[in-house]
């Protein structure tokens, strides 16, 4: 017995590498991947040779060249003296722009119209549902026209729609206050100084008070330790004392250190402000909209899978309809609708390389003119491509962080 | 008689003809009973009897379409000042507990209180722990409903009904959704709620319980209340063939 099992025992120890499952594993991957780098080496170098006999290449020397074309909508400053890489940066930015404002828009009207759609009103319930079917069953491109066709029949510049002189609408642009800076705002940041200064001090005096209060309070020696008072002051502090000197010090600068800058209507056009351009606006209405059809849905169904027994017992302890949703069915919805609601985000941030069909300057539409104007379409292409993937890929991984984040409860 | 001592003649929920339809369906086909402060009823009947239906109709779940109920003095009607008095008059449990997963056992039990009856968390808490500690269970205030049996989750859910000081207490079938052995903390915790002076109506099949603890048996089937009585009549002397039947059903399990 003894002697056999030891056999035994030494044989599982010696497993020769052609037959152990843990090398082998590894082996064969190995094996893949080297396989795909060949086979990406040897089209690659094809594709080298193809460009050279064609009299092309992939440098991308060319993007240090002068632009020469115009762009209206910009987040920075461009003019058509700039290179193609600026332009390039500007369109990206242009895409990232037209994409965070449209999730963030879309989000709060999909939420909104979600919940709508479950509303116990009829009419609620209908005009939600009807919202749904129309925005999500036409086509995306068709919206963007249609929206941008709207603007288009709007007055002319110097005849802008003028709304309490605060926002001025025509069809090329739409123009909204602005915050300008001004001499004020050095003063008022060093008020901020002093708030933190005051936040330190008031911790530690709230932390000493909530500490004595505790010793007088204390009967079971149920120390709960310094440091949960501390904690607790710092929520105490920070934000009123932060607050309240912000407020004074805007009292106290010589100057507001912020202006609102409104727009006006001048002879021929608008100045100040800040501007939105037609193409911009037509494509967030017709991306939010379009999107918010979808994330209803998505809401829609991720209440419509908390069960019914929650909403039964939160209403059976006396909370309202508003506190139950916000306190017992959104908490467990939202893990449920976060999947679905990335890959909305997802589609919102690839449509909006529609904006071409509104004349918004996008990544895409920016990117085709470089492409057509330098001749350099692999380069190009593989650029806007490479942007397209990292945007969804950030947002994809902001999801999932935010995912975990939620779910971090949940064992 | 098992007469109790704490029930006073004093009606506190009053049903005259209630009746309930799902759409064509007729559920509650005119129920009219009335239940003293402090008494202890105890409902049974067959499956789909309408025994549910019933006393969701009681802290409006369920709307009854005809037919007056009354409760504490307040009538049931569309008033949503009253639907929100009563639900604070009347606690529920549900045969699914219902507990609600994303919170700890203990922010279960003061959501209500904090949110309805605007204690301060700390008062809230306090008396949270206590119920906790009544329902033996005071070990599991910061554990979350997953981590516990399905007794305990029953014993929280019954506590965070009791923290909203109600007068009268609705159980739906309270223990059917347990494993054998942990029925009896359950009915234990429940039996002492009794002795309490609780109102309470009960839909149960746990007879001994019936026995021991209900001042009244009321036997459900197709939407009436075919027979009620004091439970020694009811199970020594039914004097239906149906009650008679299911007696007999229900025994042999
Ligand atoms: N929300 C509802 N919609 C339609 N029918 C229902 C609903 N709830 C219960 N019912 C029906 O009403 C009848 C009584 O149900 P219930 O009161 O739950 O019976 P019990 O609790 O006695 O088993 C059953 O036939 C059931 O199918
Ligand atoms: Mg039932």
């Amino acid at each position: 017995m003894h002697h056999a099992s030891n056999t035994m025992a030494q044989n599982s120890t010696k497993i020769p590498f052609w037959r152990d499952t843990r090398v082998l594993q590894v082996l064969f991957q190995i094996l893949f991947l080297l396989g795909v780098f060949l086979l990406a080496g040897i089209l690659y170098a094809n594709m080298l040779k193809g460009l050279d006999n064609l009299g092309l290449n992939l440098k991308l020397d060319f993007l240090r060249n002068e632009a020469g074309f115009d762009v209206s909508d910009t987040v920075i400053e461009y003019d058509p003296s700039n290179t193609y890489l600026k332009a390039f940066i500007v369109g990206v930015l242009n895409t990232l722009r037209v994409s965070l404002l449209g999730i963030l828009c879309a989000t709060v009207l999909g939420l909104f119209i979600g919940i709508s759609r479950l509303s116990t009103n009829w009419l609620v319930r209908n005009i939600a549902a009807t919202y749904i079917e129309i925005f999500r069953n036409i086509p995306l491109l068709l919206q963007i026209l249609f929206w941008y066709t709207v603007f288009g029949s709007l007055p002319a510049a110097r005849e802008s729609i003028n709304l309490f002189d605060t926002v001025f609408i025509n069809n090329r642009s739409i123009y909204f206050p602005s915050l300008q800076q001004t001499a004020g705002i050095s003063s008022w940041v060093g008020y901020f100084y002093a708030a933190a200064i005051l936040s330190v001090i008031s911790i530690f005096v709230l932390a000493l008070i909530f500490h004595r209060k505790q010793v007088e309070r204390m009967e079971e020696g149920d120390d709960i330790g310094y440091f949960t008072h501390v904690t607790r002051a710092a929520k105490w502090s920070i934000v009123p004392v932060f607050f309240i000197v912000a407020i004074i010090g805007w009292f106290l600068a010589p100057e507001s250190p912020f202006v609102l800058g409104r727009p006006e209507l001048q002879r021929f056009n608008v100045e100040g402000g800040i501007r939105f351009s037609a193409g911009f606006i037509s494509l967030l209405i017709a991306l939010s909209v379009y999107t918010s059809a979808f994330i209803a849905e998505v809401v829609r169904s991720g209440i419509q899978a908390v069960s019914k027994g929650q909403r039964e017992a939160a209403r059976a302890v006396g909370l309202s309809t508003g506190q139950t949703l916000r306190l017992i069915i959104l908490p467990q919805a939202v893990p449920i609708i976060i999947p679905p609601l990335t890959s909305q985000y997802l589609n919102l941030a690839k449509n909006s390389s529609l904006a071409t069909a509104a004349g918004y300057d996008d990544l895409f539409r920016i990117g085709s003119t470089i492409l057509t104007q330098a001749g350099k379409a692999i380069p190009v292409f593989a650029m806007v491509m490479a942007n397209y993937l990292i945007i969804s890929l950030t947002t994809s991984a902001a999801m999932n962080w935010y995912n975990r984040w939620v779910n971090r409860f949940n064992r | 008689m098992t007469e109790n001592e704490n029930t006073s003649n004093d009606p506190i929920i009053i049903c005259e003809d209630v009746h309930k339809w799902f759409d064509d369906f007729h559920v509650l086909k005119g129920i009219t009973t009335t239940f003293k402060k402090g008494e202890k009823a105890v409902i049974c009947g067959p499956s789909g009897s309408g025994k549910s239906t019933f006393i969701r109709t009681i802290n409006r779940l369920e709307e009854h379409q005809r037919g007056t109920i009354i409760v504490d003095g307040i009538e049931l009607t569309n008033d949503l000042r009253n639907i929100n008095l009563i639900r604070q008059e009347v606690g529920m449990v549900f045969q699914q507990f219902n507990l609600f997963p994303h919170l700890s056992n203990l922010k279960n039990i003061t959501l209500g209180p904090i949110r309805v009856r605007k204690l301060s968390k700390r008062k809230a808490e306090e008396e949270a722990l206590a119920l906790l500690e009544r329902m033996g269970i005071a070990d599991q205030a910061y554990k979350y409903p997953s981590e516990i049996s399905g007794g305990q989750q029953q014993r929280v859910a019954i506590a965070r009904a009791l923290a909203m000081e109600p007068k009268i207490m609705l159980f739906d079938e309270p223990t059917s959704a347990l494993d054998p052995e942990m029925i009896s903390e359950v009915l234990d915790v429940m039996r002492e709620l009794a002795h309490s002076g609780m109102t309470m109506l009960v839909v149960t099949h746990e007879m001994g319980f019936a026995r021991e603890v209900a001042d009244r048996v009321m036997f459900f089937d197709e939407g009436v209340v075919v027979e009620e009585a004091v439970p020694a009549d009811f199970f020594d002397n039914p004097q239906h063939e149906r009650t008679k039947l299911f007696i007999s059903q229900t025994l042999q399990h």
